[in-house]
């Protein structure tokens, strides 16, 4: 696909930074009940042009009737949709300068590889040349030359899911719409795709919105996520925020792996928190602002690969360590998944990453350990 | 391995099914449409037997009792238009009937899904009755004095009875009714497994609603289409009760005709080759639909 390298795009790209740039999609206090539940609840955001935007959460969390909203499949109980200016309200499916891409692909089983891509250009009623010429760009974009005569039955998953996808892009619209694009794909193949479609994005120039329930997915591609739950958005950020700094446990936790320290407030100054946790035992150094006071619950959020974890003591043990016992080792390769009862309740997780290649781990099961971290390794959430 | 020695008994069942309740009667039909008709019990005697005559005598004799019986298949009107007729009818009828079901065939598979199971029943329903007594109920609906007259003159519609029973239409009425269920169960499974997301993609991709039923769902459903004519189609070309119990003198179907040559005219041979015409001719559109069958299971 793309030749160049995407990074010089992908880097200088943040539209929502700039208070002058103009959204393509608006969407303002939206919400959709489906009788006394209520899916989407007063949700508003707006996505630039040319970026790709992900709709993060998991099964039931509003992100797929948000989009089906887009599509114009469901109609908002309230609230308004508009792209590029132009208020979607009452406007049918098929007057929208939007196309889908199906989770089910939903490629017409009685046509060719090529009519099914040409079958939005033939509603467009554009020239039969100008039809052919763009089936065949397509089918070389998504490497499909030489399937133009197949039908969807006789292609891989891989395959459909590429038909799927130049179908839904032939027309050219101003926003492209994935529903779980890469869910059908087995893990190596939904890997590669993933790439594919970021070079494709860029190449294209589209904007993207993708529904998913994978984080991976979504950390990977897009340039914002927006992470949902119960029908809201609980926070709308670049994949690097999202893991750094989640606002809420819920965010934490939904990223990722984290581990959850509950403590008390014993300090707030200067950007340094100091928390007294029972858990570790001692204090916990936090760096970072947050408007805690003293004497609140919080929690320190710290993902398991910015543990340390040794058999002997710190220099310093009364500050940012915990000591255990280990109790289960989850090997995976690369890294290993240390999973430490903590001496004060509670388990931690530590995973420490495989640099060379030995059998042989100096920490095993059942060892006394000591877990440390630097101060700016985690972060404080109240919620 | 006894397993697989002893699974040709598997196999042969189904065939042992054809021998006796196919293949045998038909062998014995078409050799009674082969014989003279004769005033005896059983009414007609055998022209040639292979195992008396020999078999050079048969053949002999095989060719020209064809032409005696068969030929006038040809050569007597009351067949051809009889067959004529009867396809006519069933075509017509079937026609008539995919205009029926389609809607409610597509009116139930679009139903909410706890609905249809009960949807599907009362499509069946009729069923738990005699199909004879079904008839026999049209009757005591459609006649001068029956339900439907009584109802149209109590309302002031019309001023007097209107003449159903003993016509044609009363034929289709009755054909319509009995094989209302045969359409639409075809119809609705091929609706009814239908992703519903084909429907909004072509949407999506341009069509209003009508343009993605005619292009989408409607070619989608054309194995129902097809199973549902041929399986009212097949049947309703040999229908014998609701022509006899509904029609009247002047509406002839083959069925009919049949029977009046062997329970009136007590031909049996010639009634024998009037059922082995018909089943060639049936055999043309069963074939189609079992090529069609095939090709839907190629399909997955």
């Amino acid at each position: 696909m793309a030749a160049k390298s995407i990074g010089p795009i992908r880097r200088k790209f943040a539209p929502w930074d700039d208070p002058s740039a103009k959204p393509l999609i608006r969407i303002e206090n939206v919400s959709k009940n489906f009788g006394s539940f209520t899916a989407v609840n007063n949700v508003s955001l707006d996505i630039f042009e040319r970026e790709f935007f992900a709709l993060l959460g998991p099964s039931g969390c509003g992100k797929t009737t948000l989009m089906r909203m887009l599509a114009g499949f469901e109609t908002p109980s309230s609230g308004s949709i508009s792209i590029a200016g132009l208020d979607l309200a009452g406007i049918p499916p098929h007057k929208r300068p939007v196309n889908m891409m199906f989770q089910s692909y939903a490629l017409f089983p009685h046509m060719t590889v090529e009519k099914n891509i040409a079958f939005g250009l033939e509603m467009e009623k554009l020239p039969k040349g100008e039809i052919t010429a763009r089936v065949e760009e397509m089918l070389k974009l998504v490497k499909l030359e030489g399937f133009a005569l197949r039908k969807p039955h006789q292609l891989s998953g891989g395959q459909r899911q590429r038909v799927a996808l130049a179908r839904a892009i032939a027309k050219r619209p101003k926003v492209l719409l994935l529903d779980e694009p890469l869910g059908a794909l087995d893990k190596k193949l939904r890997e590669e795709t993933q790439f594919e479609l970021l070079d494709l994005q860029v190449a294209l120039g589209m904007t993207f919105v993708i529904v998913t329930h994978d984080q991976d997915e979504a950390m990977t591609m897009a340039d914002r996520i927006a992470v949902m739950d119960k029908g809201q958005f609980v926070q709308i950020s670049r994949p690097a925020e999202l893991y750094e700094q989640p606002v809420s446990k819920y965010v934490a936790d939904f990223i990722g792996d984290i581990n959850l320290i509950e403590g008390r407030v014993e300090k707030n100054d200067l950007g340094k928190i100091i928390l007294g946790s029972d858990t570790t035992g001692g204090m916990i150094e936090a760096s970072g602002e947050s408007a805690v006071k003293n004497g609140d619950t919080a929690w320190f959020a710290l993902r398991p690969e910015k543990v340390s974890i040794s058999l002997s003591p710190p220099e310093n043990p009364s500050v940012n360590t915990a000591t255990g016992t280990v109790w289960d080792i989850g090997y995976v390769g690369d890294v290993s998944v240390y999973h430490v009862r903590l001496d004060g309740g509670g388990t931690m997780r530590a995973s420490i990453a495989n640099t060379r290649r030995i059998v042989e781990r100096p920490i095993s099961w059942e060892d006394k350990v000591f877990l440390t971290w630097a101060p700016d390794s985690g972060i404080v959430l109240t919620k | 391995m006894t397993n697989t020695n002893h699974r040709w008994i598997v196999r042969a069942i189904p065939y042992l099914w054809m021998l006796v309740l196919f293949f045998i009667p038909f062998i014995i039909v078409f050799k009674i449409s082969l014989s003279s008709p004769e005033i005896a019990q059983p009414p007609y005697s055998p022209t040639f037997d292979p195992f008396v005559d020999g078999w050079s005598e048969t053949f002999a004799r095989f060719a020209e009792f064809t032409s005696a019986n068969y030929l006038r298949l040809f050569v007597d009107s009351i067949y051809v238009s009889s067959y004529l007729s009867s396809i006519w009818i069933a075509g017509s009828s079937t026609v008539m009937m995919l205009f029926i079901a389609y809607p409610l065939a597509y009116g139930m598979a679009r139903a909410p899904k706890s609905w249809r199971p009960t949807l599907v029943m009362m499509v069946i329903l009729p069923f738990w009755t005699s199909f004879l007594i079904r008839v026999y109920a049209w009757i005591s609906i459609l006649s001068e004095e029956g339900l439907l007259n009584s109802m149209l003159l109590s309302l002031g519609i019309i001023d007097e009875p209107l003449v159903i029973l003993s016509t044609n239409a009363a034929v289709y009425i009755g054909i319509l009714y009995s094989y209302l269920p045969f359409m639409v169960l075809p119809l609705y499974s091929a609706l009814e497994k239908m992703d519903e997301s084909l429907i909004e993609a072509a949407k999506d991709l341009g069509c209003t609603n009508i343009q993605a039923f005619w292009k989408v769902t409607f070619p989608l459903s054309l194995p129902g289409v097809i199973a549902g004519c041929f399986l009212v189609f097949i049947p309703a070309v040999g229908e014998f009760v609701i022509p006899d119990l509904l029609g009247g003198s002047d509406t002839v179907m083959i069925g009919k005709t049949m029977w009046e040559e062997f329970f009136n005219n007590r031909d049996w041979p010639a009634a024998s080759a009037v059922a082995i015409a018909l089943l060639i001719v049936l055999m043309i559109p069963i074939m189609i639909f079992q090529n069609n069958q095939a090709k839907q299971q190629d399909m997955g």
